[in-house]
C-alpha cells in the first residue's frame, strides 16, 4: 500500500474526465506521451531509478498466487535487468482511468493474471530496453547496434565504456517509445522460467506484511456490520439503547435499509456493541427457501423441455434410443464457500472532496466502479489503494460488497476514515457462493462399448445472472459450460462423442452465486470425469483405454493423461488396498490430468496416500510458483470433496465459522507430484485448472476401492463402506 | 486493567476484561503480525505463544492473563527472520498469500520445542492451523528441513565444544 500511496499521483486530474467510461479494452504497447516531465517513468511498466533499482508495475493482483513475482519476471526478462534490484508497485484504478487505461484490464480472476497480460508487459518490457539503449547510445555518441545489455547494464564493447540504467533513466524516459518491438523467444530465457524465489516472502515471515485488515490511519474508527440473514429482507426496526452506551461506541446506523452497522474506536468494541443491538429482520419472500426446495427446483430442470444449448452433435435421442447400452446417473455439486483467510473488509474516507478507499481487491477497477455510485461524487475525486489480499479465490472479484458498505458509513462521518471489518459470521453467511448445480448424464454405448451418445443435462445457478445479467447472451450464461465447450481456450470438451448434447436448464436460487476458484470447471469436471469412469465401468473397459480411444483428435488432452497414467504406474500393482482413479479436464487455457491413489478401511475412512498431477499451460514462467499452485488447487479442490458444503434452511446459510464449515487440514492433505509439462505455443492459466481434476480424480479412486458410486458430494454426509 | 508481558515488554492497557488477547495485541498494542481468522479457535491464525505453548489468542479474555506470562507474538520470535523455522520458510517459499503464516510460524515453531525432531504424526497432530491457500505440504517440508538445520547447527556447536 505504501507503493501504491507513494506513487507519483502525476497526470491524475487530466484526461480523467475524458476517460470515465473506463471499460474500452484497446491497449498496445504503452507510449512516452503518458509520462511527463522529468521522470525515471521509461513506461507505464517500468521505472529506473537513479541507483539502478528497477521498479515494475504490476496492473493485476497478488493474492498468493505468485502473479507479481511472475509479472516482475517477465518484464524483468526483455528488459534484462538485474533482477537482484527488482521491486514492483501497484498502479492505482483512478490513475489508469486518467491515464486512459494504459495499464490495461485490472481483473485478476480466471487464471488471468499472466496469461492475459503477458504480450503486452513483455512489449513494456522490451520498449523499455531499446529506449534505455537509445539514450546510452546518445550520450556515448556510438550507434545503438554496438551496445549490449545484461542485468541492467549497457556496454560498449569496442570502447570498453558501460553505463547503468540508472544513468540514463531521466534521458530514456525523455525518448518516444519505439513503434514495434520484438520479444524474445522463450528459450532463450534467463530469469522468466526459472524456479527464482517469490519477491514477497520475506515479509510474510514476521508480521510486517500489511494487509487490508491490518491498515491504519490518524483518527480512523472501526465499523462491524450485521447484514439481513436472508437475502433480500431488510432491517424492520432496531434497539440499539443499550449499545448506544457503551464504552467506544460513535454511531448506530442502517445502510442500504439490510443491515445494522456500529461504529467505535476499535472494532471488538464496535462487534461487541453490535451484538448487543435487538434487531427485527423483515425477512421477505425468501425466507421458507431450505437445501431441500432448492434441490427440488434443480431437479425439475433435469428434464425440463427448455434449456440453452452449449454443445451439440449429431443426434443425441436417436443415438440413446438406439443404444445397445443405456447408461444413466445424476450427480450434484452444493454450495460453496470462498473461506479466504482474511475475512471482507475495506477502510474509507470520504469528504465533499474525495473518497479514498484502501482494500484488499482482485479488480480494482471494479472496486472503484463501485465506490463511485456509493460515495454521491465524480469518478475523478475517488481512488482505490490496493492492499495485500489474505485469499482471493474469486471473492474479492465477485462483488465489492463490502467496499460499498464501507463507503456509505465513511460518508456519515466525513473526513473520518473508518475501517469496516466483516467478522467471519457475517462473511460466511454473506458470500457469493460457488453456484449449486444437478447434472443428468444419459450415455449410449454401442455392441462394442463404444460411446455413441451422451446427453449432459445441466440444471441450476448462473453466475451471471446473479452478479451480471447485463452479460448473459441472449438469456444464457456461457459459463456454465466451462471446461464442455467445442473448443476455445475456456475448456474444450476432450472427447470424440459422434452424438453430444450438452445443456442447462437455468434454476437460480436467491443465494448470490460467484465466481470461485475453477468456478464452473469442478463440477463439470465432476460430472464428466466420473460418467465416462461409469460408461468405462459399464463398458466393462479399463478407465484410462476407454479415455484414449475417444481422445485421438486432442492430443493436448491426451499428452497430459497419458502423463499422469506414465508417471502414476497405471495398470502396475498398487500397496495392497490401494486404488487408483483418473481424471482429464481442460480450462483456463491448460490442460490438467491426475491420478489418486486412495485406500478406504472397513470403517469408511477415506486416505488420499498419493496425488499425480500433470499441467500442459504452455510456457511456464516461475516452475517451483507453478508447482505451489497445483499443490494449493488441490488443498481447495478435495477440501471441497471432503467438506465443502453450505446448506439453507429458513432462508439463511446455516454454516457460520470454521467450526461449522470445515476445511481442509493438514494431517488430510496428500503428498502431490507435480509434472509441469509445458508444451509451449500457448499461454494457460496455472491458479486454478488443477483442481478441476481433484475431485473426479479421488471419486473415481474410491469407486474403484468400494464399488460405489458418489454422486451427491460432499464425502463428510456420505457412507464410504465397500457396497 | 489489564497487564501484559508481550515480547518481552510490559504493557498496561486499558480494555475491557473480557477483551481476547488477539485484539488487545492488535488494537491496543497495535502488533498486527497476529490475525483474525475466526475469533473461535478454530483457524489458528492467530496463535502467540504463551510461555513457550502455542494459544489461540482469539479465545481467551485479557483477565486470563497476568504479566509473569511471557506472551510472544510474531513480531518478536525473532529480531531479523533468523528462527530455524522462519529460514526454512524463506528457503522454501512457504507462504502464498502469507496471512495465515504468523499462525503457522508460531505454532511450527513451539512445535519444534516440544518434538525437535518430528515424525509426520505429531506434525499432523501439532500443525492443525487452517491455510486456504493450501501450503500444508510445504509447511511441512519446512518443519522438517528446520529440524534438520536446527540439529546440524546443535551438533556443529557441539563439535566446535569438543
Ligand atoms: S482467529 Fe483464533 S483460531 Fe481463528
Ligand atoms: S498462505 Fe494463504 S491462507 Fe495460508
Amino acid at each position: 500500500m505504501t507503493i501504491a500511496q507513494k506513487l507519483s499521483r502525476r497526470g491524475f486530474l487530466a484526461g480523467a474526465a475524458a476517460a470515465t467510461g473506463g471499460l474500452s479494452i484497446g491497449f498496445h504497447i504503452p507510449t512516452a506521451e503518458a509520462a511527463v516531465g522529468d521522470t525515471p517513468e521509461i513506461n507505464a511498466w517500468v521505472v529506473v531509478k537513479p541507483n539502478n533499482t528497477v521498479v515494475v508495475r504490476v496492473a493485476r493482483v497478488e493474492m498468493g498466487q505468485g502473479t507479481l513475482t511472475g509479472l516482475a519476471q517477465l518484464v524483468a526478462e526483455e528488459l534484462d535487468a538485474d533482477w537482484s534490484k527488482v521491486t514492483t508497485e501497484y498502479p492505482t484504478p483512478g490513475q489508469n482511468v486518467a491515464r486512459k487505461r494504459i495499464w490495461g484490464d485490472f481483473q485478476t480472476a480466471g487464471s488471468r493474471g499472466i496469461r492475459g497480460s503477458e504480450d503486452y508487459v513483455r512489449k513494456g518490457g522490451a520498449a523499455a530496453r531499446i529506449m534505455l539503449m537509445q539514450a546510452a547510445a546518445n550520450q556515448l555518441k556510438v550507434p545503438v547496434a554496438e551496445l549490449t545489455t545484461s542485468k541492467s547494464v549497457i556496454t560498449h564493447k569496442a570502447s570498453g565504456r558501460s553505463l547503468r540504467y540508472g544513468q540514463v533513466a531521466l534521458a530514456a524516459a525523455k525518448l518516444e517509445a519505439p513503434k514495434d518491438v520484438k520479444i524474445k523467444d522463450p528459450k532463450d530465457w534467463t530469469i522468466a522460467g526459472k524456479p527464482l524465489p517469490r519477491l514477497d516472502t520475506k515479509m510474510k515471515l514476521d508480521g510486517s506484511q500489511i494487509y487490508s485488515i491490518d491498515y491504519k490511519m490518524p483518527g480512523m474508527l472501526n465499523a462491524a456490520i450485521k447484514e439481513t440473514p436472508v437475502p433480500g429482507g431488510k432491517v424492520k426496526s432496531f434497539d440499539a439503547a443499550k449499545a448506544e452506551k457503551m464504552r467506544g461506541v460513535k454511531k448506530v446506523l442502517v445502510i442500504d435499509g439490510n443491515a445494522v452497522v456500529v461504529v467505535a474506536d476499535t472494532w471488538y468494541r464496535a462487534k461487541t456493541a453490535l451484538d448487543a443491538v435487538n434487531i427485527i429482520w423483515d425477512e421477505g419472500a425468501n425466507a421458507s427457501v431450505s437445501t431441500a426446495s432448492i434441490k427440488a427446483m434443480l431437479t425439475e430442470g433435469l428434464d425440463a423441455k427448455q434449456a440453452f444449448v452449449g454443445n451439440k452433435k449429431g443426434d443425441v435421442e436417436t443415438a440413446i434410443a438406439g443404444a445397445t447400452k443405456k447408461v444413466e446417473a445424476v450427480y450434484r455439486f452444493p454450495y460453496q464457500h470462498h473461506m479466504t483467510m482474511e475475512p471482507m473488509n475495506a477502510t474509507a474516507q470520504w469528504t465533499p472532496e474525495k473518497c479514498m478507499v484502501w482494500t484488499s481487491t482482485q479488480n480494482a477497477e471494479a472496486a472503484l466502479a463501485t465506490v463511485v455510485p456509493a460515495s454521491g461524487l465524480p469518478i475523478e475525486k475517488c481512488d482505490v489503494i490496493r492492499m495485500n489480499l489474505g485469499g482471493g479465490f474469486g471473492r474479492r472479484s465477485s462483488s465489492h460488497d463490502y467496499v460499498r458498505q464501507a463507503v456509505l458509513v465513511a460518508k456519515e462521518m466525513p473526513g473520518t476514515p473508518v475501517k469496516l471489518i466483516w467478522s467471519r459470521e457475517q462473511d460466511v453467511t454473506h458470500g457469493t457462493y460457488h453456484p449449486t448445480t444437478m447434472c443428468k448424464l444419459t450415455g449410449a454405448l454401442d455392441d462394442k462399448g463404444n460411446v455413441v451418445g451422451l446427453h449432459m443435462r445441466i440444471s441450476g445457478q448462473s453466475i451471471l445472472a446473479g452478479l451480471r445479467p447485463e452479460a448473459l447472451v441472449e438469456g444464457r450464461d456461457p459459463g456454465t459450460f466451462q471446461g464442455l465447450n467445442a473448443q476455445g481456450p475456456e475448456g474444450q470438451f476432450g472427447y470424440d462423442i459422434p452424438n453430444l448434447l450438452v445443456d442447462h436448464a437455468m434454476r437460480n436460487p436467491p443465494f448470490r452465486p460467484g465466481f470461485w476458484r475453477g468456478v464452473n470447471n469442478n463440477q463439470n469436471a465432476i460430472y464428466l470425469e466420473c460418467f465416462i469412469d461409469e460408461m468405462a465401468h459399464a463398458a466393462g473397459q479399463d478407465p484410462l483405454e476407454f479415455r484414449r480411444k475417444m481422445m485421438k483428435n486432442y492430443p493436448k488432452h491426451l499428452a497430459v493423461l497419458n502423463t499422469v497414467a506414465e508417471k502414476a504406474g497405471w495398470g502396475k500393482p498398487t500397496a495392497p488396498g490401494v486404488f487408483r482413479g483418473i481424471s482429464q479436464h481442460m480450462g483456463y487455457g491448460s490442460y490438467v490430468a491426475a491420478v489418486a491413489e486412495v485406500s478406504v478401511s472397513d470403517k469408511g475412512a477415506l486416505k488420499i496416500h498419493r496425488i499425480v498431477a500433470a499441467t500442459d499451460c504452455g510456457h511456464v514462467v516461475n516452475p517451483q510458483q507453478v508447482a505451489a499452485q497445483i499443490e494449493g488447487s488441490f488443498a481447495y479442490g478435495l477440501s471441497a470433496l471432503l467438506y465443502g458444503e453450505m446448506t439453507v434452511k429458513n432462508g439463511r446459510m446455516e454454516q457460520e465459522n470454521f467450526d461449522t464449515y470445515e476445511v481442509m487440514k493438514m494431517a488430510e492433505m496428500p503428498p502431490v507430484e507435480s509434472y509441469p509439462v509445458p508444451s509451449g505455443g500457448f499461454w494457460g492459466g496455472v491458479g486454478e485448472p488443477t483442481i478441476f481434476v481433484a475431485a473426479p480424480a479421488v471419486l473415481n479412486a474410491i469407486f474403484a476401492a468400494t464399488g460405489k458410486r458418489l454422486r451427491d458430494v460432499p464425502l463428510k454426509n456420505l457412507d464410504l463402506r465397500k457396497a | 486493567m489489564a497487564r501484559l508481558n508481550i515480547n518481552g515488554k510490559i504493557h498496561n492497557i486499558d480494555v475491557e476484561p473480557d477483551t481476547p488477547l488477539l485484539w488487545a495485541i492488535r488494537e491496543q498494542i497495535g502488533l498486527t503480525g497476529t490475525k483474525y481468522g475466526c475469533g473461535v479457535a478454530a483457524c489458528g491464525a492467530c496463535t502467540v505463544h504463551v510461555d513457550g505453548v502455542p494459544t489461540r489468542s482469539c479465545s481467551l479474555p485479557v483477565s486470563s492473563f497476568t504479566e509473569k506470562q511471557k506472551i510472544v507474538t510474531i513480531e518478536g520470535l525473532s529480531k531479523t527472520v533468523t528462527h530455524p523455522i522462519q529460514q526454512a520458510w524463506l528457503e522454501l517459499d512457504v507462504p502464498q498469500c502469507g496471512y495465515c503464516q504468523s499462525g503457522q510460524i508460531m505454532a511450527a515453531a513451539a512445535l519444534l520445542v516440544k518434538h525437535p525432531e518430528p515424525t509426520d504424526a505429531q506434525i499432523n497432530e501439532e500443525m492443525s492451523n487452517i491455510c486456504r491457500c493450501g501450503t500444508y505440504n510445504r509447511i511441512r517440508a519446512g518443519v522438517k528441513l528446520a529440524a534438520k538445520n536446527a540439529k546440524a547447527k546443535k551438533s556443529n556447536t557441539k563439535a566446535q565444544r569438543a
